[in-house]
């Protein structure tokens, strides 16, 4: 009984702190707020990957396509860029293309979720390094298509993007604008904070719940031994289409998000270095461990940010010789060089379920 | 005769100039333990890959339980009703000893991502219901004590075990142990050979393919031996154990009735 007050007292704590971050972070400007958003964007397609890497273990390196395809598809029905396109369309929306976020977020998943089988399909007999590279592939031929389907009809503007995005509106509530609640400045950049927090607690849940199921046993089976979960009758094709496939539905709602916070989406927001970043976060935080995903995601999306910080200084005391955005590549790689040497299994791996190490009896 | 419960005829199988298998038939009677011997090399554990759908056959016909099944794809041929263990064992390694055996009920469950994410009742129950047979399972095989560790701290005989215990409990008709006994010292193998035996006193046919061949003939109804892909004798230990050919296939020419086994 005490145990369960206890932890119910933690997680009042935590739920108290989640709450008030934002607006305690606010006061020293919306650029750090904005940095705690990307990094919790960045925890929603960590948490999608985990699915794909660290439950089912079928590394993919082009998870960022389909971060794409949510974005692009938010971009696409929620800017006036379609309507100038097909200008026989405004007939139909005479005050422009202003879809719901509630129909686009399921939207973006079932269409995410899609690409994920389809670019699943044709690696189901790869694996490890050879399932990576075909990955990889996909991820860039994702991103060469937005990039080059401006013509003949232009669709996505090629390199130059699509602008003028709609923000995110939720029950009428239009985030991104400044409002005053009981006397309280809330900047648009804190409400966009309060959507993204929810998704990841809901993603939390989710991804937690099929961890602890039939499903999640079996994709963990496959990842442990692809042979022998066969011979216990798993379907081992389907579950792999349906751990690409519920990865990339995490990818496409964070891809919605995304386009609905900056506002503007252009190729070079899902490049190769993306994948490998999300890739980066999973395996250091700890593979198939949900708070050590979670961890990884935080800690690689703000560090680079906070270096920021770290880099100008240093860059001053070397007299302006080095330059600050590479001083703050070199620092990012040596922490995650040294994490990965002291922490091989991430920074917050899976628990070993034993009690007490090896049982009686048990030899190496 | 009462209907087998695992009938195979004429299995053959190629590989490129090599003959794995030629004309290979078994039948196994319900509640009975059935032993696949041979030296080294003979084909035994290519028509063990066979029947359980790893390779696909050249030729050869399947009944399983009266039904005909066809050893295309593994996990049908374990919903089907084969169950198999592995020469080298092949464990979920990092995952607990009982999700091992909660995975081995898969085949045999249907709960999918709605279920898990909404905790449905019929998850629950079924989740429930999974949970209550591994620990049975894991009881019945004799390690309930380590369902929380991770299936690799496990010594190799209760690996081997543990083995077993995910294996039953896809519920399989036929249970197919391929060299259950390899790697195991004395003690292990006495416990091994009590557990089959309870297996089959349960009613459950079992396919065992062994080297040791004190274990197969103490334990075995039946028994094939197979040589060079060809199977060269067939019968209760006693008759195989006098037959000439198989002598001579374990001990070369010249040892007519001097031996009964290596």
């Amino acid at each position: 009984m005490k145990l369960h007050q206890h932890s119910l007292a933690t997680f009042a704590a935590a739920a108290v702190a989640l709450f008030v971050l934002p607006l305690l972070v606010q006061p020293f400007g919306d650029g750090w707020v904005r940095i705690i958003d990307a990094a919790l964007l960045y925890v929603l397609l960590a948490l999608g990957l985990n699915i794909v890497v660290g439950y089912a273990g079928l590394l993919d390196l082009g998870y960022v396509a389909f971060y794409a395809v949510g974005a692009y598809l938010f971009a696409l029905v929620a800017s006036p860029h379609l309507l100038t396109t097909f200008p026989a369309l405004k007939a139909y929306f005479p005050n422009g293309l202003h879809t719901s976020l509630w129909l686009v977020v399921p939207l973006g998943a079932c269409v995410a979720g899609l690409f994920g089988v389809l670019l699943g399909a044709p690696t189901l007999k790869l694996r490890g390094d050879y399932l990576a590279i075909v990955t990889l592939g996909f991820g860039e031929i994702i991103r060469e298509l937005v990039t080059n389907l401006n013509k003949p009809v232009n669709l996505t503007n090629g390199a130059q993007g699509l602008a003028n995005i709609d923000a995110a509106r939720v029950f009428g509530i239009e985030l991104h604008r400044t409002k005053q609640v009981f006397g309280f400045e809330i900047s648009g950049v804190t409400q966009y904070y309060y959507l993204f927090l929810l998704l990841v607690l809901a993603s939390v849940f989710v991804c937690y719940r099929l961890e602890r199921s039939r499903i999640g046993r079996a994709w963990m089976a496959i990842r442990e031994d692809e042979i022998a979960a066969k011979a216990m009758g798993i379907n081992t094709r389907d579950m792999k289409l349906l751990a690409f496939g519920a990865g990339a539905t995490f990818g496409g709602v964070s891809g919605v998000m995304f386009a609905s916070f900056q506002r503007f989406v252009s190729p070079e927001s899902f490049a190769l270095n993306e994948s490998v970043m999300i890739v980066a976060m999973v395996v250091l935080g700890g593979l198939g461990h949900i708070p050590g995903v979670i961890l990884g995601a935080l800690l690689l999306a703000a560090l680079p940010e906070t270096l920021r910080y770290v880099a100008g200084p240093l860059q001053e005391m070397s007299g302006g010789r080095l330059d600050a955005s590479i001083l703050r590549q070199l620092l990012i790689s040596s922490a995650m060089i040294a994490i990965m040497l002291m922490r091989p299994r991430g920074l917050w791996p899976a628990p070993e379920h034993g009690k007490a190490g090896a049982p009686k009896g048990g030899q190496a | 005769m009462s209907p087998a419960v695992l009938e195979v005829t004429g299995v053959s199988k190629r590989f490129g100039g090599l003959q794995a298998l030629s004309e290979v038939s078994i039948r196994i009677q319900p509640g009975q333990i059935y032993g696949l011997i041979g030296p080294n090399g003979a084909g035994k554990t290519t028509f063990f890959n066979v029947i359980t759908g790893l390779y696909t056959p050249d030729s050869g016909t399947f009944m399983l339980g009266g039904e005909p099944y066809r050893p295309t794809a593994v996990h049908e041929v374990a919903k089907a009703g084969i169950a198999r263990t592995f020469q080298n064992i092949r464990l979920f390694p990092d995952m607990t000893v009982l999700e091992n055996v909660m995975v081995g009920r898969h085949a045999r469950t249907r709960s999918g991502l709605f279920g898990a994410v909404f905790r449905t009742k019929a998850f629950k129950d079924e989740e429930a219901g999974i949970t209550q047979r591994a620990r049975e399972l894991l009881a019945y095989v004799g390690i309930p004590g380590f369902a929380d560790y991770k299936a690799r701290t496990l010594s190799y005989g209760d690996q081997r075990r543990l083995e077993i215990a995910r294996a039953l409990a896809t519920d399989p008709k036929v249970l197919a142990l391929d060299e259950p006994a390899a790697g195991m010292n004395a003690t292990e193998k006495v416990v091994l050979r009590q557990l089959i035996d309870r297996i089959r006193n349960d009613g459950r046919a079992v396919l065992l393919i062994e080297h040791d061949v004190k274990l197969v003939m103490g334990l075995c109804d039946g028994v094939t031996v197979l040589d060079h892909g060809k199977q060269i004798a067939e019968g209760t230990p006693a008759q195989v154990q006098a037959n000439e050919a198989v002598i001579e296939a374990y001990l070369g020419h010249g040892h007519g009735q001097k031996a009964v086994a290596p």
